[in-house]
């Protein structure tokens, strides 16, 4: 996926979030960190065009509810949670880049039922690569790609990344994707 | 995303700095829970903590203690006026049979410096030193580095005076170790009867408070250990405050936006005056909060991952 290709993503994914809650004052956003964040962000600012309100924007940070912090060699630094407002009552989207086992939507929707109680939460990922090992869907798409386990699905983002975009990548390393030693190891890459 | 490098804290100076930033950047990511909603995050779930305490201590064991409860751990406390010590068991075989219940880390204090590293050496638990005799009180140093860093938003270049009895603290030695690897200068200034012999080869010292807080950005004042005055080591209080107590007149002599931090219990009119304890300069509180966050992330650093492990 190219930069154009994600941004007609995210207008679309906008105006599917518009089509199933038209009042958006009831609705908030909250970016897994650190990808999600941005791209929640971004919503946002698209809902806003789109509607007239824009919906408020957290982060959540999921380091600390991750169920292999036990077994990872490394602690990963956490940098916070930031949900400066109530999320009582209101729906609440997550915003992720990448939906895969599903563990990450777990540790989030954990912490944020510690937050409060939503009237709903729902999920928005720009790719969903399959191979869930939770039961656990998105509610809001970019992307369904067909991936092989051991491919890693990178997405580039602007503000963290300096371009957008969504490459297919081989893993090269064994035991490289924990360590996100991965990176920049791309051998190939396929898909747009 | 790299693993911390010590599997126990004994001190800061086996430390590098690398090690004392990633645990004030974990310290500063961790303070956010402490103003949830619920406190409580489940990261060391199943993990058991030992605080072992040999001498009396409000603000490091509650913080402690605190700090292993928003993350989840188990822990108890043990102070050794109401445990076994009373009836003369030794510290290895109170840590033995602690250690037989299989905590995963012992938090230790003890008036005898190098019990921690003692305790490290015949345990297999991650031993955290929570203050040994006049050597060393790692996470008060972590503590105060943090609240400099969130104040002034760096540590590399700061001038800070250490000002009292530098001869029984620990608190002294532990900032005098961070404060150097982190590249701030440090002046010391204690009378000549508390001034132990040889650390002026670790930062320079003065016998006059009115130099060493020349142009200070921050001065850490100790406590005047009264449980450990046991030789003439000054003529009385009064005249301590008199040469070297910490008063408002003083203060200014330091730079504007000058930072008081005392690692507590103050003696007020002793070290320093009440004026400046509660002045507008005074960080003592913001210590205490940062106390949790450093231990959280002590904590976290220590017991998180598996040692030497892969995934």
């Amino acid at each position: 996926m190219d930069a154009g290709r994600v941004a007609r993503t995210l207008a679309r994914m906008a105006h599917e979030i518009l089509e199933r809650r038209p009042d958006m004052r009831g609705v908030v956003l909250v970016g897994v960190r650190s990808r999600g964040v941005p791209l929640a962000r971004r919503l946002a600012g698209l809902l806003r065009e789109a509607s007239g309100v824009e919906p408020a924007v957290g982060a959540l940070d999921i380091t600390l509810y991750r169920d292999d912090f036990t077994v990872i060699a490394s602690q990963p630094i956490t940098k916070g949670t930031e949900i400066p407002f109530s999320i009582d009552g209101r729906t609440v989207i997550v915003v992720d880049d990448v939906l895969f086992t599903g563990r990450t939507v777990r540790a989030a929707l954990d912490q944020l039922i510690d937050f409060g109680r939503p009237a709903r939460i729902e999920l928005a990922v720009l790719v969903d690569r399959g191979h869930r090992e939770l039961p656990i869907r998105a509610d809001y798409v970019g992307r369904s790609l067909a991936t092989a386990r051991q491919e890693i699905v990178q997405v580039l983002l602007k503000e963290e990344d300096g371009r957008d975009g969504v490459l297919l990548l081989e893993r090269r390393a064994r035991r490289a994707r924990r360590g996100g030693a991965a990176r920049g190891r791309a051998l190939a890459r396929r898909g747009k | 995303m790299s693993a911390f490098p010590h599997r126990h804290l004994l001190g800061i100076e086996p430390l590098a700095p690398a090690d004392i930033q990633m645990v004030l950047d974990t310290a500063d990511g961790l303070k956010e829970v402490l103003d949830r909603p619920i406190k409580k995050v489940p990261v060391l779930r199943g993990k058991t903590v030992v605080n072992l305490f040999y001498e009396a201590s409000t603000r490091t064991r509650s913080s402690f203690e605190i700090a292993q409860k928003v993350l989840s751990a188990d822990s108890l406390s043990i102070s050794t006026a109401t445990s076994s010590v009373q009836k003369g068991e030794t510290l290895l075989d109170t840590a033995k049979n602690l250690e037989a219940m299989n905590p995963d880390m012992i938090v230790i204090r003890h008036a005898s410096s190098g019990a921690p590293h003692f305790l490290a050496r015949h345990c297999r638990s991650a031993i955290v030193n929570a203050g040994d005799g006049a050597h060393e009180h790692p996470t008060q140093a972590l503590l105060d580095a943090l609240t400099l860093r969130q104040r002034k938003g760096r540590l590399k270049g700061l001038r800070v005076a250490i000002v009292g009895d530098l001869l029984h603290s620990r608190v002294a030695r532990s900032n005098l170790w961070l404060l150097s690897k982190m590249g701030a200068s440090v002046v010391l200034c204690a009378p000549p009867t508390l001034v132990p012999p040889g650390i002026e080869r670790l930062a320079p010292v003065t016998w006059r408070i009115e130099e060493a807080v020349e142009g200070a950005d921050a001065i850490m004042v100790l406590r005047i250990q009264r449980e450990r005055m046991t030789g003439g080591y000054l003529p009385s209080p009064r005249e301590f405050f008199n040469l070297f107590g910490l008063t408002e007149e003083r203060v200014r002599r330091a730079k504007k936006d000058v930072l008081i931090l005392h690692p507590g219990p103050m003696n007020r009119g002793v070290e320093i005056a009440s004026e400046v304890a509660d002045g507008p300069y005074s960080v003592i509180l913001d210590q205490v909060t940062n106390g949790v966050a450093v231990r959280m992330a002590v904590l976290y650093l220590l017991l998180g991952g598996s040692a030497g492990g892969t995934s």
